[in-house]
């Protein structure tokens, strides 16, 4: 029975749970004069037999079809020829493959041997067991809990509180995930990167000056030394970025104080929403426009000046990246400002202070932490980025502050190392988790400081 | 401001006032300038905006069409089924690139050479005998007859006909050579060249031929992705608003439960890949490229934003809807689940939306997981390999064929549509079901 064919059953079994411990409980309150002598309104006694039924079965078939390819596998490899088992682990796993694609009846890209003929018969009948077995088991449980909760039905069975109990353990479940998520992208992240370090020092790792990444085949193999020295990565990431809040800080900044400071209602109704659709447009559609038009741009204005540009120059991927984080700072901004209490704005037009003068010396200092907070936000955004300079940035990790020249980011090498083909072992492809690991403590940083600084000073005009 | 010494008070008011008369003009001027500054700001940024979508659309519109040539095609018996049964494994095998070979040649019999042959019969799609093989295998009555049918032309013929290459270019510049451009000037002026809507655009999969390329591969991805990311994150979502909104006690656990989950919600997308990669595909051995770790992945991403919108909309719902359902004698939980919980239930779908609409248009994560494979089949479950609409976007961006660059543009349309639309949903819903208490 296929997992979908099966929990559609569980499905229609958790239904008639429901109906049957409803069913019960008005049978039962017979005895004790009708049914509002239950302690429970009769559709709890039916939800209570439905999650028992429900919600065990459930779990179990969650388990078994999270471990049941691992284990399937273990055990093919376990009947296969002594001198197949000790390939390797990268050699077995073809062989593996080889067998599922023979079971599948797929093309194999070798000589099917009897013994490669077995394993796959074997394995096909392991997973023909394995999905009998699990069709049993899931459903003889939902049977059973369905028949434990039916059988405790009586008509002073606290039924409402059970169910509500059940409730909130599953909406605690529910709330927790975040944190799971959390530990899991450190777990995975870290992990990897222990391996790494093992490979590369640490040191070397953070305060090297070259990077490139490829591991020599062979020992002779010219341009291929393998050096993991991160600087030039972080560099470029910095100098995107800058270019980045240049554009972004003052265009937002500018455009959040004039359109709550001075544009009437019905531009601020069109103009907002507009400069908004920015942070709606997906970031893979700035990288074919930063790739199409701006960088073709970029490098003509700077032929007409006299200057060498790089075809794929910081400038190019900073502007536009510029340009997605206009709306972050600017609607943060625009909250912080207009949280700022009106009296302070009538106290200094009372002292006969102009529009601008109000903004600069009162409206600006009193909202700067939020201000600082939300810059912070987009800093920690533009670091982030991907998209937009995996298409507008270079890949050659160059240490230059020059923003016409090329440069790579942190965020480009992760996707380089790991689109494609890749084994685990190698340095490079775990690089790749160092540069993630570095990514996230240091956007998690700069988002602890930022969201701290934003409440503190929430807090203080509340 | 005494009124008891007008003497004392009344130089230094006039030094003042002077001193503020003579400053007005330069702090006026201030004033204006910042204005100025503010406008010039806004304008900008509309401006960025403006001119994103102008090159969208420029590039982009013409992607939806497709330059199609009138050849006629004698489909020849000898060659299709030399033995005149009719038996669809012979029809299905015969060689179909040869009638049109012969049929282009037949339109300019003067042409002879093997490379110039070539270049002849570069003009018409490789994906014409398929359009002649499905015609056929339609109507096998049609063998044995002659006629004029409308084959899809290749990309660069197409790009001439856009006036995407420019002829005044020198020729061994130029991707075209002018014997074709001869010979295209020689088809229109028999009026056998055609524009026309590419309705294969929205159903073809990917494909290294651009004419042939289409996103309904990519559309039937990103749509079962979206529906495992929406079936995972709705309910986890809503059950976890409700959680730390209704239910949490103020403590340890629930505070670091709530600084974990904003930010969650700023963690860069890429390290959500990084996760799927590590866990999902290695750890669990999930298949790579398939709709179900996607969408995995992108419910884990946007999951904050779906819980933040939710405790949002809860928090909108008065005190006093609570404290009459609980007057009446209802429990905390009957409270929630049938009072609250339906009040704020708009807000929670518009949140709801935008996540969809930002996991629609995310890219990074996936490129982690391995959905940049070349994918030509429309993928029909979530176990299938598959590509999705913004990774598409970024392979064909990456692609160097001129033909390519409309395809994306038109791509990133069809996109920045689908957007649109839930976006405008999600106003909808929030205009339509806006409540002021």
């Amino acid at each position: 029975m296929s997992t979908p064919l099966l929990i559609a059953v569980l499905l229609v079994l958790t239904a008639g749970a429901y109906m049957l411990g409803r069913r019960r409980s008005v049978a039962v309150s017979g005895g004790v004069g009708g049914v509002r002598h239950l302690h429970s309104l009769p559709s709890y006694y039916g939800s209570y037999a439905a999650l028992w039924c429900l919600i065990p079965a459930l779990l179990v078939l969650a388990l078994w079809v999270a471990f049941h390819s691992t284990l399937v596998t273990e055990l093919v490899v376990r009947d296969l020829p002594q001198e197949v088992q000790q390939l390797g682990a990268d050699r077995l796993g073809l062989v593996l493959n080889d067998i599922r694609n023979l079971a599948s009846g797929n093309v194999v890209s070798r000589e099917v041997t009897p013994e490669l003929q077995a394993a796959a018969d074997h394995l096909k009948n392991l997973e023909r067991t394995s999905a009998a077995a699990m069709a049993v088991v899931v459903l003889s449980l939902g049977v059973i809990g369905g028949g434990i909760a039916w059988r405790q039905i009586s008509p002073r069975l606290r039924a409402r509180n059970r169910v509500e109990s059940i409730v909130n353990v599953l909406l605690i479940t529910a709330s927790t995930i975040a944190i799971f998520t959390t530990i899991g992208i450190v777990l995975s992240v870290l992990f990897e990167s222990i391996y790494f370090f093992r490979a590369v020092p640490v040191a070397s790792f953070l305060f090297g000056l070259e990077w490139s990444p490829q591991i020599a085949l062979r020992a002779d193999q010219a341009g291929s030394s393998g050096a993991f020295g991160a600087v030039p990565l972080f560099t470029g990431t910095l100098l995107i970025s800058g270019i980045a809040m240049l554009v972004a800080v003052p265009i937002g900044l500018m455009s959040a104080i004039y359109l709550s400071e001075y544009a009437s209602r019905e531009f601020r109704a069109v103009a907002k929403p507009v400069l908004e659709v920015l942070a709606g447009i997906p970031t893979v559609v700035y990288g074919f426009f930063a790739a199409l038009t701006v960088a073709p741009l970029v490098r003509d204005a700077g032929a007409a000046l006299g200057l060498q540009v790089a075809s794929e120059s910081a400038l190019a991927a900073g502007l536009v990246m510029g340009i997605m984080i206009i709306p972050f700072v600017s609607s943060l901004s625009d909250d912080v400002i207009n949280a700022v209490p009106q009296a302070m704005r009538d106290a200094a037009y009372a002292l006969g202070a102009t529009q601008s003068e109000t903004v600069r010396q009162v409206i600006l200092p009193a909202a700067l932490p939020g201000i600082v907070g939300s810059i912070l936000l987009a800093v920690s955004r533009a670091i982030g980025e991907t998209m937009i300079v995996v298409m507008a940035a270079g890949l050659s990790a160059k240490l230059t502050a020059n923003p016409l020249d090329s440069v790579t980011t942190v965020t480009v090498q992760i996707v380089t190392l790991l689109v494609g083909d890749q084994e685990f072992d190698s340095p490079k492809t775990l690089a790749a988790f160092a540069l993630g690991l570095v990514l996230f403590v240091v956007t998690l940083g700069l988002n602890i400081i930022a969201l701290h600084v934003v409440r503190k000073y929430r807090e203080q005009y509340e | 401001m005494s009124n008891g010494n007008p003497s004392s008070a009344g130089a230094p008011s006039r030094r003042v006032l002077e001193a503020v008369t003579g400053s007005l003009k330069r702090r006026y001027a201030s004033e204006r300038r910042f204005r100025l500054l503010g406008r010039l700001a806004v304008l900008t940024g509309l401006v960025f905006v403006g001119s994103l979508f102008l090159s969208i659309i420029l590039n982009g519109y013409t992607g939806f069409q497709q330059t199609y040539l009138k050849l006629s095609v004698t489909f020849d018996q000898e060659t299709l089924d030399p033995a005149g049964k009719r038996d669809p494994a012979v029809l299905d095998s015969a060689d179909y690139g040869a009638l049109v070979k012969r049929a282009m040649q037949a339109a300019f019999p003067e042409v002879s050479g093997r490379s110039e042959l070539r270049e002849l019969f570069g003009l018409v799609s490789s994906g014409a005998e398929y359009q002649l093989q499905d015609m056929v295998e339609d109507d096998p009555s049609l063998i044995g007859t002659t006629r004029d049918v409308w084959l899809i032309a290749s990309d660069d013929l197409d790009m001439v006909v856009k006036g995407h290459i420019d002829r005044t270019v020198p020729e061994d510049q130029r991707r075209v050579s002018d014997r074709v451009l001869a010979w295209l000037d020689a088809l229109e002026k028999k009026g056998v060249v055609e524009t026309r809507f590419n309705w294969s655009f929205f159903t073809n999969g990917d494909s290294r031929e651009p004419e042939l390329a289409g996103i309904g591969g990519a559309v039937m991805g990103s749509f079962y992705t979206l529906l495992v990311c929406l079936v995972i994150s709705f309910p986890i979502g809503v059950s976890a608003a409700v959680y730390l909104e209704e239910f949490a006690p103020k403590n340890r656990l629930t505070d670091l439960i709530e600084v974990n989950i904003n930010n969650l919600a700023a963690v860069p997308s890429i390290v959500f890949g990084l996760l799927g990669l590590a866990v999902l595909i290695n750890f669990f051995g999930m298949p790579r490229s398939a709709p179900i770790v996607g969408g995995l992945v992108l419910a884990l991403m946007v999951l904050p934003t779906i819980i933040i919108a939710g405790r949002a909309a809860l928090k909108s719902v008065p005190p006093s809807i609570r404290e009459a359902a609980l007057g009446v004698g209802a429990s905390k939980m009957q409270t929630v689940m049938h009072h609250v919980l339906p009040l704020a239930m708009p807000g929670m779908m518009t949140g709801m939306i935008i996540g969809m609409a930002h996991a629609l248009g995310e890219t990074a994560p996936l490129l982690m997981i391995g959905m940049v494979a070349f994918v030509v089949d429309v993928p029909k479950g979530f176990f299938d390999p598959s590509t999705l609409l913004p990774v598409q976007i970024y392979l064909w961006a990456d692609s160097p064929e001129r033909a390519f660059v409309e395809k994306t543009a038109a791509a990133i349309m069809v996109l920045l549509a689908f957007l649109i639309a839930m976006n405008a949903l999600a106003v909808y819903l929030r205009k339509r079901f806006e409540r002021r208490w």
